[in-house]
C-alpha cells in the first residue's frame, strides 16, 4: 500500500484511527470518518477574517458582561446586585475558594484566554504576519477550550433567576443580556474558527526545536 | 472475509493529537516528537485505561458526600435549612415548578451518574478487550463528552444564590460542602473522558480475523 508522506490526502481519526482519503475539496462542508461516524473536520472558509469579526465583537460583549451586574433583588426595601467577579469574590469569602476557582476557571479564565488566544493569532494573520508561537497558542487553546461552560453558567442563571423569582423581587442587569449575547457570538467564532488551515501554514520545515527522544533517527540533531 | 480495517496504527503511523499531521511511527519503540509542531507522539493515550479507572473511583467516592451533604444552607429569622442536591429539587418540585425541577434532577442527578455508569462500562469493555457493538459504544462515548458539560448546573445555581442572597438577618444563602464535592466529581468525570481514548473500543477488531 502507498502511505509516503502525503499529509493532504491521508486521514487517521482521532475517535477510532482509520485512515482514510480526504474528500476532494468543497466536496462536503462536513467530513466524517467512514467507520464511527465522529467529524473529522468542518470546511471553515475565511477563517481568519471571520474569527477576528466574530473575536472584536465578543471581546466587547466580554467586558460588558463582567464590569456590570448581571441581576439584582430586592427582599423588604433592602436591595443587591451581583457580577460575575463579585459572585467569585463574595464566593472565596465565603471559604468557598475551591468552588470560586472552579466556576471562576470555566466562565471566566477559559473564555476569557481562548478569546485572547485566538485574537493574538488572527490579528497579526489578518495583516498578513505570522505572530511568533504559533505551536504553542494552538495547543494551548485545544486544551482550554473544554474548560470552557459559558452555555451551562447561562442557563444557571435563568434557573437561578426564576428560583430568586419566588420570594423576591428580581430586576436583570445590563451582564444578563450581554452574557447571553456573548454566548451567541462566542459560538459563532469558535466555529468560525479553523485551526488545520493554521497548522497547514507552518508546514513540516522545522528546525532546532525537535524533542529528545530515545531512538529518535537522527535527522537535524 | 473481513481484512481489519486499515487503521493509522497498523500502517505503521501515528497521528499527531495536537496538530493532526501524520508520521512514521519509531522503528525502535521510543518516543518521537511531532516533525511539525514538536508535540510527544503517542499511538494511544499513555495509561489510558489506568487513569480512567483511577480518576472515575475518586468521582464514585466524591459522590457520596456530594449527594448526602448540604448543598445551599438557606437561614432566615424562622431558621436554618439544609438543602442536598435531592431535597433542593424535591422542593422546586412542590413550589410548583415542574420544568425547573426536571432540568435540575436531569442535569444534577441523571447526568453525573448515565456518565459514572457509562465511562464504567467503556473502560470496563475496553479493558476486556470486548469487540461488542463498537459503533454504539462509540456513540455512547460522543453522547459523555458532549452532554457532560451540562452537570455544572447546580454549581453555578449555588453560585449566584450564595452571591446574590446575603441580607442578614433577613435572609441568607451560602454553599454548603456538597457544593466542593458536587464540583470535584464533575471535573474528576470530565478528566476520566478525556484522558479515555476512544481508539481502543476499536483495537480489538480483527486482532483475530477467522
Ligand atoms: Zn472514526
Ligand atoms: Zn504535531
Amino acid at each position: 500500500m502507498i502511505v509516503g508522506m502525503a499529509p493532504r490526502a491521508l486521514l487517521a481519526c482521532p475517535d477510532c484511527d482509520l485512515l482514510q482519503r480526504e474528500p476532494e475539496p468543497a466536496d462536503r462542508t462536513v467530513v466524517t470518518c467512514a467507520r464511527c461516524g465522529s467529524v473529522l473536520y468542518r470546511d471553515t472558509p475565511d477563517t481568519v477574517d471571520r474569527t477576528l469579526a466574530f473575536a472584536l465583537g465578543a471581546s466587547v460583549l466580554f467586558i460588558v458582561a463582567n464590569a456590570f451586574p448581571i441581576v439584582g433583588m430586592t427582599i423588604e426595601g433592602r436591595s443587591n446586585t451581583v457580577s460575575l467577579p463579585g459572585a467569585l469574590v463574595a464566593l472565596w469569602h465565603q471559604d468557598m475558594q475551591l468552588v470560586a476557582g472552579l466556576v471562576g476557571l470555566t466562565t471566566l479564565l477559559a473564555p476569557g484566554l481562548v478569546l485572547a488566544g485566538l485574537l493574538y493569532l488572527v490579528l497579526p494573520l489578518h495583516f498578513g504576519r505570522q505572530p511568533p508561537g504559533v505551536p504553542l497558542i494552538l495547543r494551548t487553546l485545544d486544551s482550554i477550550q473544554p474548560w470552557g461552560l459559558m452555555e451551562v453558567f447561562m442557563l444557571g442563571l435563568l434557573v437561578s433567576l426564576v428560583k430568586l423569582e419566588m420570594y423576591a423581587k428580581v430586576v436583570p442587569g445590563v451582564a444578563l443580556w450581554a452574557f447571553g449575547a456573548l454566548l451567541l457570538v462566542f459560538t459563532a467564532m469558535a466555529a468560525a474558527f479553523d485551526p488545520r488551515s493554521l497548522w497547514a501554514r507552518i508546514g513540516t520545515a522545522r528546525s532546532g526545536t525537535a524533542r529528545s527522544g530515545a531512538g529518535r533517527s537522527g535527522a537535524g540533531r | 472475509m473481513s481484512a481489519p480495517a486499515l487503521t493509522a496504527a497498523r500502517a505503521g503511523l501515528i497521528r499527531c493529537g495536537d496538530c493532526e499531521l501524520l508520521s512514521r511511527a519509531p522503528q525502535s519503540g521510543g518516543n518521537l516528537a511531532c516533525p511539525r509542531c514538536g508535540a510527544t507522539l503517542h499511538q494511544r493515550k499513555p495509561n489510558s485505561i489506568q487513569r480512567t479507572w483511577a480518576l472515575l473511583i475518586a468521582a464514585y467516592i466524591l459522590y457520596i458526600p456530594a449527594n448526602l451533604l448540604p448543598m445551599m444552607v438557606t437561614t432566615s429569622p424562622q431558621g436554618t435549612a439544609n438543602d442536598t442536591i435531592m431535597s433542593g429539587v424535591v422542593y422546586l418540585l412542590s413550589s410548583g415548578s415542574w420544568p425547573l425541577a426536571l432540568l435540575v434532577f436531569l442535569a444534577s442527578i441523571t447526568i453525573p451518574l448515565a456518565k459514572l455508569v457509562s465511562l464504567t462500562f467503556l473502560a470496563w469493555s475496553v479493558q476486556r478487550r470486548s469487540t461488542w457493538q463498537p459503533e454504539q459504544r462509540a456513540r455512547i462515548y460522543r453522547m459523555v463528552e458532549i452532554v457532560g458539560r451540562w452537570s455544572m448546573l447546580d454549581v453555578y445555581i449555588v453560585t449566584i444564590m450564595a452571591a446574590l442572597v446575603q441580607m442578614q438577618p433577613l435572609a441568607a444563602i451560602d454553599a454548603g460542602p456538597a457544593a466542593i464535592a458536587f464540583g470535584a466529581v464533575v471535573v474528576l468525570t470530565l478528566l476520566a473522558a478525556n484522558s479515555f481514548d476512544p481508539r481502543l473500543i476499536w483495537d480489538p477488531l480483527g486482532d483475530h480475523d477467522d
